[in-house]
């Protein structure tokens, strides 16, 4: 029979891991979309042209490998003094690069309101912010929240990153446990199966809403 | 020769041709009428073979088309069919469409298949368009394109599944126009079609569809002047 | 609060060193995308196949490389595979790690490219005489390509991304690598990566415009 060192408390420690990552995801997710939505409607109202300097920005962080992001600001908070936690500089550049993804998302939605159905809002005597909250936003919604669910998980993945910062989240806790325990495939492969399970059924859950919400139905 | 005997094919449950008989002699116009779910447009993917059927046979030239030995590639070659949804190969130049099956089916030399694609789509009236991209034209100029397409494989029928139905109607002209020219120069062809003066015209004989039977067939003057057959006489009342 | 001198002249002395480890860079990224390519072909067709087995073993892959983080594939193939007695190099487990990855994301690409072409343009290529596999070769393939071609340069820029992961198991040669044995060695650790960071954004748009302007020259229609 297989045997393993593995012990319960070994996996609660990778649980705690799972739990990093679930709180780092979640922090990032909430702040990166708030700014994704802040800078869609900027880009979108302020037109191609004086949203120059702001698509520029965002395309860095979609240009520039997380792990070196990670690293030039922890270096960066480090030469300011700002003494943040690794949790914060994670934090932070996660938002960041979530909010990058997001605008695209939110853009792409806004823009897929046809102008005919806004106008029709606005000759009703709509201001531009009902406009905004009672026509676009939930149209708008319906279009990027399979988009957004994809970025969801990709951030929750790639938050992975963040344990070069020393942060011991579910893969770091995992490797702790490989260089103690000396059983690398099996501790792995409960790793993977955690990250996984989390993925999978919330992926599955987006390319159903995309099929069920796709205009052509 | 087209030789079509006690044909049936269903799809699931529904059976939309029940026991067609019908020949098509050399040089024959044949059109074929009648309401939406009649079974016409099956009939004609089954005579080359796109669509299995479930009993009788379909003769073509002597050759059983169904049967496990012919080869279809080969038989499909000389049997043109164009459909409503014209198909054009968007990847493709209009002369690039028309010779891509002439080179790789029939195995031609770029030179020949391009003089033939070159006299067909003259003949369809494309002979400016040849390196124009497809979504760059009319619906009608690519269902006339995709005339061409089949002509240039030199077949020796034409089937025409309902051309002009996904057309605008200013354009349904120009391709009807290129179905009378095929007709008068002694093309075989069944054409499906709702458009009833075009079969007027053309037509050899003239078959009515209902509900998967072929409940007349005869030349037009006897078809639509004294038609014997009581659903086509409500057919031919809704129609004009 | 910034009592820190910059030093940059000692990062762009290293310039040298850090674009051979870009060439590298490059070369993995290259080199993992043509083995995702042939492995997503592969893998297209296993669930084409209608063989349970094969559709079976492509779905598990596609499925784990998109949900699993990368660094974990990479992690897979470094330390993983220690357990059959297999160990790879940091260049090889990298390699094989975003090879793995790029395939299952390419796979569903190429699937999402065949399912947009609609099933009557094989039927035009058929009815007029051609084989099942004349129709794929010159009418639905040349499509699907045009149709995958932009989320391929989208994946191929994700892999240059992805092989700065190296250095989480040890890679010293492309360019994250260099960069932080040059860290460790200067402690200049701003300066250096800023300039790896502006060498990855120059190589990731030149990737991006050099799509563009193949695209634009082959696909015409």
């Amino acid at each position: 029979m297989f045997s393993t060192a593995l012990t319960w408390s070994d996996l609660a420690f990778l649980a705690q891991g799972a739990a990093m990552t679930l709180a780092v995801t979640a922090v990032s997710v909430a702040a990166g979309t708030l700014l994704g939505i802040l800078f869609g409607v900027i880009r979108v109202q302020a037109g191609p042209y004086w949203s120059m300097p702001l698509t520029f920005v965002l395309d860095v962080f979609r240009s520039v490998p997380l792990l070196i992001q990670l690293v030039l600001a922890n270096a960066f908070q480090s030469i300011a003094k700002l003494g943040w936690a690794p949790f914060t500089t994670s934090c932070v550049v996660l938002s960041l690069y979530t909010a990058a993804y997001c605008t695209e998302i939110v853009r792409g939605g806004i823009s897929s309101v046809p102008a005919t159905t806004r106008r029709a809002a606005r000759s009703l005597g709509m201001t531009w912010w009902q406009d905004m909250r009672y026509i676009v936003a939930p149209l708008a919604t319906r279009v990027s929240l399979p988009s957004w669910i994809g970025l969801t998980l990709g951030v929750m993945k790639d938050s992975a990153l963040v344990l070069w910062l020393g942060l011991i989240e579910l893969l770091r806790a995992s490797q702790i446990l490989v260089t103690r325990l000396q059983e690398p495939l099996f501790i792995l492969l409960i790793c993977g199966a955690i990250y996984f399970l989390i993925s999978f059924p919330i992926a599955r859950l987006g390319g159903y809403l995309e099929k069920r919400w796709s205009p052509n139905d | 020769m087209i030789e079509i005997e006690n044909v049936r094919k269903s799809f699931g449950t529904l059976e939309v041709l029940k026991g067609i008989d019908l020949t098509v002699k050399k040089g024959e116009v044949v059109t074929v009428i009648g309401g939406s779910g009649s079974g016409k447009s099956t009939l004609l993917t089954c005579i080359n073979g796109l669509e299995p059927i479930d009993a009788g046979r379909i003769k073509v030239d002597g050759t059983e088309v169904h049967a496990k030995s012919t080869d279809l590639n080969k038989l499909r070659s000389k049997i043109g069919i164009v459909f409503q949804q014209w198909n054009a190969f968007p990847h493709l130049t209009v002369l690039e469409n028309v010779m891509l099956a002439p080179r790789k089916v029939l195995g031609q030399s770029k030179q020949a298949a391009e003089e033939m694609a070159v006299k067909q789509l003259t003949h369809v009236g494309l002979g400016e368009k040849l390196s124009v991209y497809p979504n760059r034209m009319s619906g009608g100029q690519q269902q006339r394109m995709a005339i061409a397409r089949a002509l240039a494989m030199s077949p020796e029928y034409m089937l025409f599944d309902e051309v002009t139905s996904a057309l605008d109607p200013q354009l349904v002209g120009e391709v009807l126009d290129t179905l009378r020219m095929l007709a008068s120069e002694g093309m075989t062809m069944i054409c499906v079609t709702h458009e009833m003066k075009f079969a007027r015209e053309v037509s050899d004989r003239v078959a009515f569809f209902h509900k998967g039977v072929m409940a007349e067939i005869a030349p037009p003057e006897a078809l639509f002047g004294a038609p014997k057959d009581p659903e086509l006489q409500k057919f031919l009342a809704a129609t004009h | 609060m910034f009592n820190y001198t910059f030093h940059w002249n000692q990062a762009l002395k290293a310039l040298p060193q850090m674009l051979d480890g870009a060439l590298i860079t490059l070369q993995i990224a290259l080199l993992s995308m043509l083995i995702g390519v042939v492995c997503a072909l592969a893998l297209t067709g296993f669930r084409l196949s209608g063989n349970r087995a094969l559709s079976g073993f492509a779905t598990a892959w596609i499925e784990i490389a998109r949900n699993t983080p990368a660094l974990f594939q990479i992690y897979m193939a470094h330390f993983g595979l220690g357990n059959f007695g297999i160990h790879l190099s940091p260049y090889t487990a990298l390699l094989v790690g975003i090879a793995f990855n790029n395939a299952g994301y390419l796979a569903e690409n190429f699937r999402g490219a065949l399912k947009a072409i609609p099933d009557t343009q094989a039927r035009a290529g058929r009815s007029l005489g051609m084989t099942a596999l004349q129709a794929f070769r010159y009418i639905i393939l040349p499509q699907m390509m045009r149709v995958a071609f932009l989320p391929t340069t989208n994946q191929m820029v994700w892999a240059i991304l992805m092989t700065s992961l190296g250095v989480t198991v040890g890679m010293n040669t492309d360019l994250a690598g260099v960069t932080q044995e040059l860290n460790a060695r200067s402690f200049r650790t701003f300066e250096f990566f800023a300039l790896a960071a502006v060498i990855y954004y120059v190589i990731a748009k030149a990737v991006t415009l050099a799509a563009r302007a193949i695209a634009s020259r082959m696909f015409r229609y």
